[in-house]
């Protein structure tokens, strides 16, 4: 069954499955360093150096800055193969604090709860609270919209924002545009935007200079990965003819637990890992249910995304690091272009 | 079946009964028991069965057996179950004959249907 997705899956998630799934396919598309994948948006084309190196020289530069994506921390799941889903957040939480380089905000795109209860909304907040960077915008997955369509996150997490949470915000000269892929769902569909968001993102867009770095991010994968589970958006083609004439586009979406890139003309995508459980890689399980690890390999498969954008070239480097890494990792390597 | 499924069924039987007898009346019977025919178990992101058939009148009986919520609402606003997490059930009688599909919210590829005759 020869399937192009597997080419992308997480070489972390093909170690522990170890189901045989031909590794060169993916290895000749990503440059890996075991720990951390770095790679760097330079007119579309992606480029992979050192990471370490990297930080050091460009992370004092002006106008540069860092951000870490976290995602799907899915406070008060409590089965396998995590029964502490708080505790690995506050583990993705202290990883993102020891950083040498310190991240200017997070973003955290969805499925902050698993059932959406005000107490793990509060328990979220208190490991938020933690963290060393003040600034964090969310946006909302199924799971924090579950009894009251969203009104709960909105008040808590969307406040001054549109419709069922979306909005935008400009960082040193990148426009970030947070989107809500979860709301009014339809019988048999995906992840859906919805008429009223892709006006207002229409808009939104409209006026900026070509050569603005624009960050999309949003729950679902804005791509389809794999329509029998759901993983991908209905209406995402739309939302994207909007960011075509930029020059670079980056995305950043959740919900799969699990590391995906895809690059596709000056629009580069990406999924973050989960900090509460993995799921399998599509296709290798009945479902898309949490994935069952052994303990002590949970803490590969958990993890954060670090975003660093460097002024000069306009380009962002994305680096995936495991939750049981220690320190930053240097990926050297040939960048690939892949497909 | 082996000698030794044998004698465990042969142990239970007497077992059971005891724990019935030592718990007074028995709380479970046949008849409060909900049908397996009207049930629909949600596993592994499906449910199951996809399309189940009832009777005018039949109370239709859905219990999760993900490690994740569903949910189970009808497309044309009939019923709408809660939230259920793992284990969790909703039922809904079903009055009047007809074809009623349903999904679940939170993952909507996950789509069913009742027929009621």
């Amino acid at each position: 069954m020869p399937d192009k997705k597997h080419d992308l899956i997480d070489q972390n998630l093909q170690d522990l499955n170890n189901d045989g799934v031909d590794r060169r396919g993916f290895l000749k598309c990503m440059a890996w360093a075991g720990t951390g994948l770095v790679w760097t948006m330079s007119g579309g084309v992606p480029v992979s150096r050192a990471f370490a190196k990297t930080y050091g020289k460009d992370a004092a530069k002006g106008g540069d800055f860092t951000f870490v994506q976290i995602s799907d921390s899915h406070i008060g799941f409590n089965k396998p193969a995590n029964p502490d889903v708080t505790a690995t957040l506050q583990t993705a939480i202290n990883k993102i604090n020891a950083m040498p380089h310190k991240p200017d905000f997070i973003i955290h795109t969805g499925d902050l709860s698993q059932l959406s209860k005000p107490s793990e909304f509060d328990t979220l907040d208190q490991v938020l609270k933690g963290a060393s960077a003040k600034q964090i915008y969310f946006v909302p997955g199924e799971h924090d919209m579950l009894s009251d369509n969203g009104e709960q996150f909105l008040q808590r997490y969307g406040k001054g924002t549109k419709g069922t949470g979306w909005y935008s915000f400009d960082q040193k000269g990148v426009h970030f545009v947070g989107l809500v892929n979860v709301a009014n769902l339809k019988a048999g569909g995906m992840g859906s935007l919805g008429h009223e968001q892709l006006e207002w993102l229409e808009d939104d867009l409209k006026g900026r200079s070509a050569s603005t770095p624009i960050v999309l991010f949003a729950h679902i994968p804005l791509w389809t990965i794999y329509p029998d589970w759901g993983w991908g958006t209905d209406d995402s083609e739309q939302a994207l003819s909007y960011v075509k004439r930029f020059g670079s586009v980056t995305v950043l979406n959740g919900h799969i637990h699990q590391i995906m890139q895809k690059v596709e003309g000056k629009v580069s995508f990406h999924t973050a890992m989960s900090t509460a459980f993995p799921q399998p890689a599509p296709g290798t399980a009945p479902s898309a249910g949490p994935m069952k690890v052994p303990a002590d390999q949970l803490q590969q498969v958990l993890g954060i995304t670090d975003v660093n954008y460097v002024v000069s070239g306009r380009s962002l480097a994305i680096v995936d690091s495991p939750l049981g890494a220690s320190g930053s990792s240097a990926s050297a390597g040939s960048g690939g272009a892949w497909r | 079946m082996t000698k030794k499924n044998a004698l465990i069924a042969g142990l239970a039987v007497p077992v059971m009964i005891a724990i019935l007898l030592l718990a007074g009346s028995p709380r479970v019977t046949a008849t409060d028991k909900p049908s397996a025919a009207n049930a629909v178990t949600i596993d592994n992101f499906s449910f199951g069965p996809q399309t189940l058939s009832v009777s005018v009148g039949a109370t239709v009986t859905w219990v999760n057996r993900d490690d994740i919520p569903h949910t189970s609402v009808s497309t044309d606003g009939l019923f709408k179950s809660k939230v259920m997490d793992t284990d969790e059930k909703f039922s809904y009688t079903f009055t009047k004959a007809g074809t009623y599909p349903y999904y679940c919210t939170i993952h909507p590829k996950m789509t069913g249907q009742v027929v009621v005759q």
